[in-house]
């Protein structure tokens, strides 16, 4: 009697341990390969062949398909350069210069990766249709009411986060420092 | 006490083998991967267009909003694919994802350095029966080998600013992606056109 139950309270922690840890990689990745410069991180690696395991995992999860390394990466930011929360009632500024790329495009998303709803259908700038400075910066607005320059609607919610899309780039797995690639900053300007 | 503790301990250890087993199990038994999700709205071995990235498109996470995107979903154990792109205005890139969602290609426009992207796809095993000569012939047309037999090739066109969509989405209504069986035997007899004038 005794060593059935033992063994039971075994394999209930075993499952309980096992799959929390793997629904917790799942959903919230891992470090492995990532890549962090400022508040924006990148998993190169899951655009090419030898993607680990984990990241997989959370693919396949989410249902998404990883941008190619022949194509170009991905930099996800939840937060801004002092980790607060990306806040859509706040204005928020992404500012400065991108790596080199052919082309980019910034995008606004939820934190499921949905579009957000707004009157403008304007989800996100590229690197064509972006208004920069003389000396060839630019500097991005998010806020829910408009602004002028180069506004991207939050739809005033909560909790968003940003995707810089580089593509035809020499940003990839060889990337380590900022210096290789310099990413814009993202900075909360003010909230009401 | 001390049997209690090396229960926990057992548990945890074995808790450990149940996440590695279940990380590697998880890409074969997700049923809402984007190659479940895409394969009942694309049509096998032809190209597909996605609807366009919208706030009402829960297609797939994270879709760019800036991208006309087309879909062929193949199947290469009739024979190899081949495909054939052209270049739109801006960036048009090509990637091949294995039936787990794995990139295992990608190529764009420029790497390409044509204005039509035309690659063939194939199994290893059929690259390897290819005759020797016609792999030398056909240098210039690009043979990619796919890890597995199933899989998906996302198109994708940029339109750098809104207006630009239809353009986007013209090129890529454009591309072909079919199977490529037996050579084509005879070219088709161009006899008749002349008596056709008559």
């Amino acid at each position: 009697m005794r060593l059935i139950f033992i063994t039971l309270l075994a394999l209930v922690i075993a499952t309980a341990v096992g799959l929390g840890a793997t629904w917790m990689t799942a959903t919230r990745g891992t470090d492995f390969g990532t890549l962090r410069i400022g508040a924006w991180t990148a998993r190169p690696k899951t655009g090419t062949a030898d993607v680990d395991p984990y990241s997989r995992a959370s693919i396949a999860r989410a249902g998404d398909l990883p941008i190619g390394q022949g194509d170009g990466v991905a930099f996800l930011a939840t937060t801004d350069d002092k980790k607060k929360p990306l806040d859509g009632r706040c204005d928020v500024v992404v500012s400065g210069v991108t790596p080199a790329a052919r082309f980019w495009t910034l995008t606004l998303y939820d934190l499921k990766g949905r579009l957000v709803a707004n009157s403008l259908q304007r989800y996100g700038f590229t690197s064509e249709e972006i208004i920069r400075g003389a000396d060839g910066s630019f500097e991005v607005r998010m806020a829910s009411r408009s602004r002028a320059g180069n506004w991207l609607p939050t739809g005033g919610i909560e909790r968003y986060a940003l995707m810089l899309r580089l593509y035809d780039t020499p940003v990839g797995v060889a990337t380590r420092t900022p210096r290789d690639a310099p990413m814009p900053a993202i900075a909360t300007a003010g909230c009401p | 006490m001390i049997r209690l503790l090396f229960t926990i301990l057992a548990g945890v250890l074995l808790g450990g083998v149940v996440h590695l087993v279940s990380v590697l199990a998880l890409p074969r038994i997700a049923s809402q991967d984007a190659y479940s999700r895409l394969s009942a709205i694309t049509k096998l071995n032809a190209v597909t267009p996605l609807p366009l990235a919208d706030p009402g498109n829960t297609l797939m996470p994270y879709m760019d909003p800036a991208f006309a995107t087309a879909i062929c979903r193949y199947d290469l154990s009739s024979g190899p694919i081949k495909l054939a792109v052209p270049v739109s205005q801006a960036y048009t890139s090509v990637s091949f994802y294995t039936r787990s969602d794995v990139a295992y290609y990608a190529i764009n426009d420029r790497s390409a350095g044509r204005k039509v992207i035309e690659l063939n796809l194939m199994t290893e095993a059929q690259h390897a029966d290819l005759p020797e000569d016609e792999d030398i012939t056909a240098a210039d047309r690009l043979i990619i080998d796919s890890p597995t037999s199933t899989g998906l090739i996302v198109l994708k066109a940029l339109a750098a600013e809104p207006g630009l969509m239809p353009l986007a989405q013209a090129s890529l209504a454009a591309a072909s992606c079919r199977t490529d069986t037996a050579p084509p035997e005879a070219p088709p007899p161009k006899a008749a056109a002349p008596a056709a004038k008559r």
